[in-house]
């Protein structure tokens, strides 16, 4: 790596020096940071709090990562990214990783090269409009104005939808939830569309969030997950395990507050400490410590932790686990095993 | 008989004036109500202020500055017996996120540097500001200054800064070297040369020492014996008002050489110069700063060698600079033109050559005139910073976005602009008054 | 005597390249030149080596693949199926209507505010002061969103029309609805006996008052729209449908023009007619009603046998319908650009007004005019020469100012190609340079024409 003053100088002036090319983790450990994509703020997937601590579901997957490679869950910088920049970012190595409620789709993966390592959210495209409509169904919005966030899926879904139900709609875009929701709830538009638990995460916060419904129709699949480049696969094994890992702590019971003491000593259910390193060397595989997955869970908890602290029943969101249940409970939610 | 006369011989006492036509009445008269037409745009001027005021000031004067979340605000406007969507404003957010939205995410322990380096800022401008109040001497400052900034904000080492400027000292020197020998013309190149390579691939030894192959993290050279820093902060640490400054002071102040560079070369006689320079304002003044921010948002890594990779707030303050400098070219532009052509001619029948009168005649007092044009560029390009926003930096526009993000503030509108609105205006009404009143001293002489 | 002798020839030596002033020029220009091509190749080859790398090659194909996302505000035929090409093209007209619609109104309103700040009224000129320094020092997108967020706040939804009591109603003889989706106002159509796709009539018929119809340009026989085009029989015999052709031509707004035109050149060689006699007889002849006449008597009959009507816009399910819909989008756009460009606008114009001696107003008033005619007359086509050359770069400010129509959703060449087509197809360096080279167009042709007309009202000196 050819490293001057000049170049340092800027590298003081924020200039990350780092081939793309050359492996991603010994890039991140390096530089004892990581670098990860996050949207400028959705409610409850990722904002910044008063102190610019960035707190939510798509940001503790980022500090579960750094965790288990670097052992510390606060060494992350977060790179706010819009719709547009984000896959820049991601292919010119600004970031090391994308936790941005990105879906997972075939020409993303295969012509934007990005490899999707995993879905953290099952998430659809749903509807909501204000009660006193008196609208029961998405195919009863013939004429309606829709307000929909540009710079994702959901304007192509939306168009598919109002075509192949043969109803016209008038589209409005705009660019961030927050003003979606300020002319939605103005009136400005009938429908508001976005992925349903944006849906529900805007109705929550709204002064009487039972004046509005979201509709049955879920017009899309979208399945969010943390991305990575192509062409890196061993990073991309370590974001995708660590993500496993959180899925798999929470279905045998491992927690935020149980974890050491379970990490202390090896127990009886040999994948509990096949995860948690007191048995085999499945860390040594990856590149990573031993206890990379004590790490990560020590950062935030288990998958369903994470979504209990952040966008779970008891928060302002309220989002029932639904599809992003266990599999054991009749969700989606499923990581292969760690053996 | 004598004393009787039918012309008045001394004055009558003045009357005094009607009524109508002194004090606040005869003002009125005066200026508010001298035409059935003046009339009318008074009553609608009044009309107009009355229902922005009443309208502004019920909303803004609302007891929410303690609240912590805007269902709080509700709370305690309820309470007060304040209903309805417009109630009053949610001061509570501005309580909270103030320091946010004027620092961004800057730690909160090294905020004395940004404040200070600001505060220097202001102190090394002054002598080329204030020319006629300010010791010529404070010129030394604001020379060492454009290197002192960048490292109080950024921090690390001392060494970065003080190996640029060696770059120039060594420049300077190799200038005088090859000057004396082979000529001016010869003398910058093998300047601009030596710095380059000095800057390039000498001075990373010097700081850095050799690159460990084994462990690219170990320091060697100077950083290794005299490690003589301040905490780095990485750049996309910034936000806030400290981002829309910091961008719009460092853009130009980059800007202002390359804009005299590209002034000079518009105004030459060489034709495949001059053909380059107005290609290259003419484009820049062509497309809009978004396209550019695109371009410093997904496209300039792609220009750049493989594996070079800057952060991006480097990245758009170098398509700032860019932008800003082609602006600036023209203002110079306009000051070269304001110059008498005796100034010209003075200089070469003084036998210099075109460097020595560029130097020492005609910049000086060219850039003098332009300053109220700088100072307007730079008003223009602290106003669009606002645009970073759009390609996803946390400008104070950008922060309000995730503010809202908040589940506690979701919701909030007005506030938020407002106050961006507000400072936007302090500082951008300060810096037009300024050019203003260098405007009327600039033109005290020639009226 | 003396003998003319050459000046010594000598031969070229290679220091002459640096010292010899007649060289060195040739010398720095070839320097620079070699300069500038190494610069472009680095860069060339960096961007080659980069795409190459992220297995990208540059293609402008996508411009022809459908385009998949919707668009609300369309100046021509356009729906989802269509190319990205054409996406793109409805988004340049966005942009070039908001552009000139916002150049218009920004000038009125600057030349206003700019003789008003003038004006003897205190309080007025106090007031225009106030609106000068606040559009200035404040940035013009957070004006943009300003108002956009004024206008949704405080305009009512289109569901406040509705029902017996309703909060809001339409204005101007219920004719125009505004609401906070935007205003619907009456649109002229032709043709009040066409029939629809039934054979039905739509109105009471008359039989022959059908319009001309459309008329698409590059239609071809095997498009499916266009079948009806072609058709010989049937209610909708030679009318194309929707995506026939490339862009369609309404016939009947065409003849309106072409009448309009007609009528206005009659008009200005009446009045020629009208300064000749005069000039000849020193009385002139009153035309007036004639002039009058030549413009409006064939346009209304023009109107009349095309089946002119206008269309009201009317509450029916979800939005209004029929009429001209100005968004809300465009409404806000137009009026942050405007009000903003007319702070700087009414600066020029107010700077051009004082640069004019006051010997002028003086000579004015002494030939007894009036202060409204002394400006209107005497001032402002003087002050028009200093204002014209910095109207040229607000007037450019303006249409790239326009780009940040993204933050309303205005769908404009920002929002098309550099946005939804860019994050669609992943195509960044061909969206951007693209678009790049859109508004260096529109910014060259603009200045070309304007400089074209500041050459015009310049002053010859001699």
């Amino acid at each position: 790596m050819k490293k001057t003053v000049f170049l340092g100088a800027l590298t003081v002036a924020g200039l990350a020096a780092g081939a793309a090319a050359a492996g991603t983790l010994d890039d991140v450990k390096a530089r004892g940071k990581l670098n990860c994509g996050v949207s400028t703020g959705l409610v409850g997937f990722a904002a910044p709090d008063a102190n610019g601590e960035w707190n939510g579901f798509d940001v503790s997957v980022c500090r579960a990562v750094a965790a288990a490679v670097l052992g510390d869950p606060a060494a992350v910088e977060f790179v706010p990214t819009t719709g547009k920049t984000r896959f820049t970012a991601l292919a010119s190595g600004e970031v090391d990783m994308l936790a941005r409620n990105t879906t997972w789709t075939f020409s993303r993966d295969v012509d934007l090269k990005f490899t999707f390592v995993g879905v953290n959210y099952y998430d659809g495209q749903g509807f909501m409009v204000p009660k006193e409509l008196g609208v029961s169904s998405a195919k009863e919005l013939d004429g309606s104005t829709v307000c929909i966030q540009t710079g994702t899926t959901t304007e192509l879904n939306l168009a598919d939808f109002f075509r192949s139900n043969n109803i016209s709609y008038e589209p409005v875009p705009i660019e961030t939830n927050a003003e979606a929701q300020q002319q939605y709830l103005a009136g400005a538009c009938d429908v508001y569309t976005t992925d349903a638990s944006g849906l529900a995460a805007t109705r929550a916060t709204f002064e009487n969030p039972a004046d509005h419904v979201v509709l049955p129709e879920i017009i899309s699949k979208e399945p969010l997950g943390p991305l990575v480049r192509h062409g890196d696969d061993e990073w991309g094994d370590v974001v995708r395990w660590t993500l496993n890992a959180l899925i798999t702590a929470e279905e045998l019971g491992i927690t935020s507050a149980n974890v050491k003491e379970m990490a202390s000593a090896a127990g009886n259910n040999p994948e509990i400490n096949r995860l948690l390193g007191t048995e085999g060397n499945l860390g040594e595989m990856l590149g990573l410590s031993a206890d990379w997955a004590v790490a990560a869970l020590s950062s935030g908890g288990n998958y369903g932790e994470i979504f209990e602290k952040n966008i779970g029943e008891n928060t302002p969101i309220g989002l029932s686990r639904g599809l992003n249940a266990q599999w054991t409970e009749g969700g989606l939610i499923y990581s292969p095993p760690f053996r | 008989m004598s004393d009787l006369s039918f012309v008045r011989t001394e004055m009558l006492p003045e009357k005094e004036p009607p009524a109508s036509t002194v004090g606040a009445i005869g003002w009125a008269r005066e200026n508010l109500f001298s035409g059935w037409f003046n009339s009318i745009l008074t009553v609608v001027s009044l009309t107009v202020i009355y229902y922005v005021l009443s309208t502004l000031l019920t909303w803004a004067i609302s007891p929410t500055w303690s609240a912590t979340s805007l269902g709080e605000c509700r709370d305690i406007l309820a309470e007060v017996g304040r209903e309805g969507h417009y109630a009053g404003a949610c001061w509570g957010v501005i309580r909270d996120r103030w320091i946010q939205l004027l620092f961004g995410f800057y730690p909160s322990e090294l905020y004395w540097r940004p404040i200070l380096a600001f505060i220097l800022l202001g102190v090394a401008l002054a002598p080329v500001l204030f020319s006629d109040k300010v010791t010529p001497k404070l010129l030394w400052f604001s020379a060492v200054f454009p290197f002192l900034f960048p490292w109080l904000l950024w921090g690390g080492t001392i060494w970065a800064p003080l190996a640029v400027i060696a770059g120039f000292v060594i420049g300077w020197f190799v200038y005088k070297a090859v000057d004396a020998s082979a000529g001016s013309l010869a003398g910058i190149i093998a300047a601009v040369v030596a710095a380059v390579v000095w800057w390039m691939f000498l001075s990373g030894y010097v700081v850095n020492g050799v690159p460990n192959p084994d462990d690219p993290n170990a320091v060697g050279g100077l950083n290794a014996l005299l490690p003589i820093g301040i905490e780095a902060v990485e750049s996309r640490n910034f936000g806030g008002f400290m981002l829309s400054i910091t961008i719009g002071v460092v853009a130009i102040a980059c800007s202002l050489p390359l804009g005299i560079v590209l002034a000079l070369g518009r105004q030459s006689d060489l034709l495949i110069v001059k053909a380059l320079c107005v290609g290259f304002i003419e484009f820049i003044r062509g497309v809009p700063l978004i396209t550019l921010l695109f371009v410093a948002s997904t496209l300039l890594n792609i220009f750049m060698p493989p594996g070079t990779n800057f952060d991006i707030i480097l990245r758009v303050i170098i398509m700032a600079t860019l932008f800003a400098s082609a602006y600036m070219a023209e203002v110079i532009r306009g000051g070269l033109a304001a110059l008498p052509k005796g100034q010209y001619e003075g200089a070469d029948s003084l036998g210099l050559n075109y460097w020595q009168a560029q130097r020492l005649i005609i910049m000086p007092q060219a850039l003098k005139i332009s300053i109220p044009g700088i100072v307007s560029t730079f008003i223009g390009l602290f106003k669009d910073t606002t645009l970073v926003s759009i390609i996803g930096l946390l400008d104070p526009l950008g922060l309000s976005n995730s503010i809202r993000a908040d589940a506690a503030w979701n919701g909030i509108v007005w506030e938020i602009y407002g106050f961006i609105a507000l400072m936007f205006f302090v500082f951008c009404f300060a810096m037009s008054r300024y050019s203003m009143y260098l405007e009327r001293k600039l033109h005290t002489g020639h009226r | 005597m003396t003998t003319l002798t050459d000046p010594p020839k000598q031969a070229f030596r290679l220091s002459q390249l640096i010292y010899d002033t007649r060289y060195r020029s040739m010398t720095i220009q070839v320097i620079a030149m070699i300069g500038f091509l190494i610069l472009i190749g680095w860069l060339i080859s960096n961007t080659a080596q980069n795409l190459a790398d992220l297995g990208k090659e540059p293609s402008f194909r996508f411009l022809g693949e459908p385009a998949g996302y919707d668009i609300n505000q369309r100046l021509i035929d356009y729906n989802n199926q269509d190319t990205h090409l054409r996406a793109a093209f409805v988004g340049l007209l966005n942009t070039l209507l908001v552009a000139f619609l916002g150049c218009i109104t920004a000038t009125v309103l600057g030349v206003i505010i700019g003789v008003l700040r003038l004006s003897k009224n205190w309080l007025v000129a106090r007031l225009m002061t106030v609106y000068v320094e606040m559009f200035r020092n404040v940035p013009v997108l957070l004006w943009i969103v300003f108002v956009m967020a004024i206008l949704i706040e405080s305009l009512p939804a289109p569901r406040a029309f509705r029902g017996d009591n309703p909060e809001a109603t339409m204005k101007v003889f219920d004719s125009v609805a505004v609401t906070n989706r935007g205003v619907y106002v009456p649109e002229l159509l032709f043709g009040v006996d066409a029939r629809d796709e039934k054979g039905e009539y739509l109105d009471a018929p008359t039989g022959w008052r059908v319009g001309l119809g459309d008329l698409p340009i590059g239609a071809s026989a095997d498009n499916p729209a266009c079948a009806s085009y072609y058709a010989t029989e049937g209610a909708m015999a030679g009318e194309p449908g929707p995506g026939c052709g490339t862009f369609q031509i309404s016939l009947d707004l065409m003849a309106v023009l072409f009448v309009l035109i007609a009528g206005f050149y009659s008009a200005h060689r009446i009045k020629l007619r009208a300064d000749r006699i005069q000039e000849a007889t020193g009385e002139r002849p009153t035309t007036w009603y004639l002039r009058l006449g030549v413009v409006v008597v064939p346009l209304l009959i023009v109107l009349y046998a095309l089946g002119a009507y206008l269309a009201y816009p009317e509450l029916r399910g979800f939005n209004f319908r029929g009429g001209t819909h100005m968004r809300n989008s465009l409404i806000a756009l137009w009026l942050a650009l405007s009000l903003y460009t007319a702070a700087f606008i009414a600066e020029i114009v107010r700077a051009g007004i004082m640069a004019i001696s006051h010997g002028q107003t003086e000579a004015a008033a002494a030939l007894g005019l009036r202060s409204n005619r002394i400006m209107s007359l005497v001032i402002l086509p003087q002050a028009l020469r200093v204002i014209i050359p910095p109207l040229i770069s607000n007037y450019l400010n303006l249409t790239k100012n326009s780009s940040l129509a993204i933050a309303v959703g205005y769908m404009d060449i920002t929002g098309t190609l550099m946005g939804i087509t860019l994050n669609q197809t992943g195509r960044e360096l061909e969206t951007v340079l693209l678009g790049m080279l859109i508004y260096l167009t529109i910014s060259l042709s603009i200045s070309a024409v304007m400089n074209w007309y500041n050459n015009r009202v310049k002053l010859v000196e001699r």
